[in-house]
């Protein structure tokens, strides 16, 4: 990948900054469905939704698990602000997919107490997770 | 002065005041570390929250004024507080200062639905008729980012819902490691006028997807979330800040005092010394 097409990847969590470096192409998960970004893309602001996210850097390709924020992207840059994110080496699949089945019980149950946009954030994140560890 | 009449009497008072000093000093250096800690985590997340400022701040001087929920006053004449303090006394005013920068707010017992972390705000307003509506006491002494959310998402659903009409929070603003200054924030409705200063000029053209409203819609939970956890982690260096404070402050007092004490000690001494001497010179005298 030639030097000209790399831009700055910032991703940032509130309690530590979690990656800053260099990529050609970075694709993640919004609210109007999966986006892939490459250098000079029109400014723009996202919302994001739980998913992978995917940086191509030019010795590797990283991923990462992120939890709802939003991304800002410029020409040159573009800054992820996440709620939450993590590498796979630091995902628990066994809480991952306790965390499933309990969402999907709490759907499953209808009972009026369910607060279901809850229930469904919980699955999308554990589902999140389970898909970047079978990567 | 301290008058005491026997050795024995300074003596005990002095190792009395010793084994305080110790524990203050001990309380000292633990405060330094957890302060340090704190600091850390405070910068950390500073980063984080000038960003999500910012890029409301700009969403807002793009789009001019929105009518949006999050920008007007509820119906409700009630005010969420969000009142941060610690569960620990013995950091001088820190705890009493927060909870009275809410009183001399202006808010009255009546109008304020407390939302408090930390026990000793919490029951110094209860004391003065201010109403708990929810507690999360236990969160502070190691705040995490969940628990922002927890608390945001909880105030947010008494904005929605039209219990409260305002939200708000009071925290200790952590200026440097010597003066720590209790602040209010209005969180809702988000202040726009404050917000779009003279700086639409510099802004990059930006596009927004879906559009700026629902941008801002997402984006403002988040962003109260933030300050709550920026707010958690600025009052914890606070505290301990002022708890190394005042412990600097009682070690040096503990010092003075065993210093006076230990003057005492050797005159009393002396004193008695010399007594003695006397007696048995008299006892001699009056034998020869």
């Amino acid at each position: 990948m030639a030097e000209k097409d790399l831009f700055e990847v910032e991703i940032i969590c509130p309690d530590h900054p979690f990656y800053e470096g260099q990529a050609s192409m970075i694709e993640f998960n919004t609210s109007e469905g999966q986006v892939g970004i490459y250098k000079n893309h029109v400014p723009e602001t996202l919302i994001l939704r739980s998913g992978i996210v995917t940086i191509t850097t030019p010795g590797e390709k990283l991923q990462a698990a992120l939890h709802s924020g939003f991304a800002e992207v410029l020409k040159e840059k573009v800054t992820i602000m996440a709620q939450a994110a993590e590498w796979p080496r630091e995902i628990d699949l066994e809480r991952a997919r306790k965390a499933e089945s309990r969402a999907r019980e709490r759907l499953g149950s209808s009972r009026e107490n369910v607060d279901v946009l809850r229930a469904e954030m919980a699955l999308n994140r554990a589902l999140t997770r389970i898909g970047l560890m079978k990567k | 002065m301290i008058v005491l009449a026997s050795m024995r009497d300074i003596k005990r008072r002095k190792s009395s005041i010793q084994s305080t000093q110790q524990i203050t000093k001990a309380m000292k250096l633990v405060a330094t570390v957890k302060l340090q800690k704190a600091r850390m985590r405070a910068e950390n997340c500073d980063h984080y929250f000038h960003r999500m400022y910012d890029t409301i701040h700009s969403i807002l001087a793009r789009t001019g004024v929105i009518r949006h929920p999050y920008l007007q006053k509820g119906q409700s004449d009630k005010k969420a507080v969000v009142i941060i303090s610690s569960n620990r006394g013995l950091a001088g005013g820190y705890n009493a200062n927060v909870a009275r920068k809410l009183m001399d707010y202006g808010f009255s017992g009546e109008e304020v639905l407390l939302y408090a972390v930390g026990r000793k705000a919490r029951d110094y307003l209860i004391r003065r008729g201010y109403a708990l509506e929810k507690d999360y006491s236990d969160v502070i002494d190691d705040p995490k980012y969940g628990d922002a959310e927890m608390i945001g998402g909880d105030i947010l659903e008494a904005f929605t819902s039209g219990k409260a009409g305002e939200l708000y929070l009071v925290y200790t603003e952590f200026k440097n490691t010597v003066s720590q200054e209790p602040a209010v924030m209005q969180l809702l409705p988000v202040d726009p006028g404050e917000m779009s200063m003279d700086r639409t000029e510099k802004l990059t053209p930006m596009n927004y997807e879906p559009d700026e409203e629902t941008v801002l819609g997402e984006l403002i939970p988040l962003y109260i979330n933030s300050l709550i956890y920026g707010a958690m982690m600025e009052s914890v260096a606070s505290e301990n800040s002022a708890r190394m404070q005042a412990m600097d402050n009682a070690t040096g007092n503990a010092e003075e005092m065993i210093e006076e004490l230990s003057l005492l000690y050797n005159r009393a001494r002396q004193n008695s010394i010399t007594q003695e001497l006397t007696e048995i010179i008299a006892g001699a005298e009056a034998i020869g």
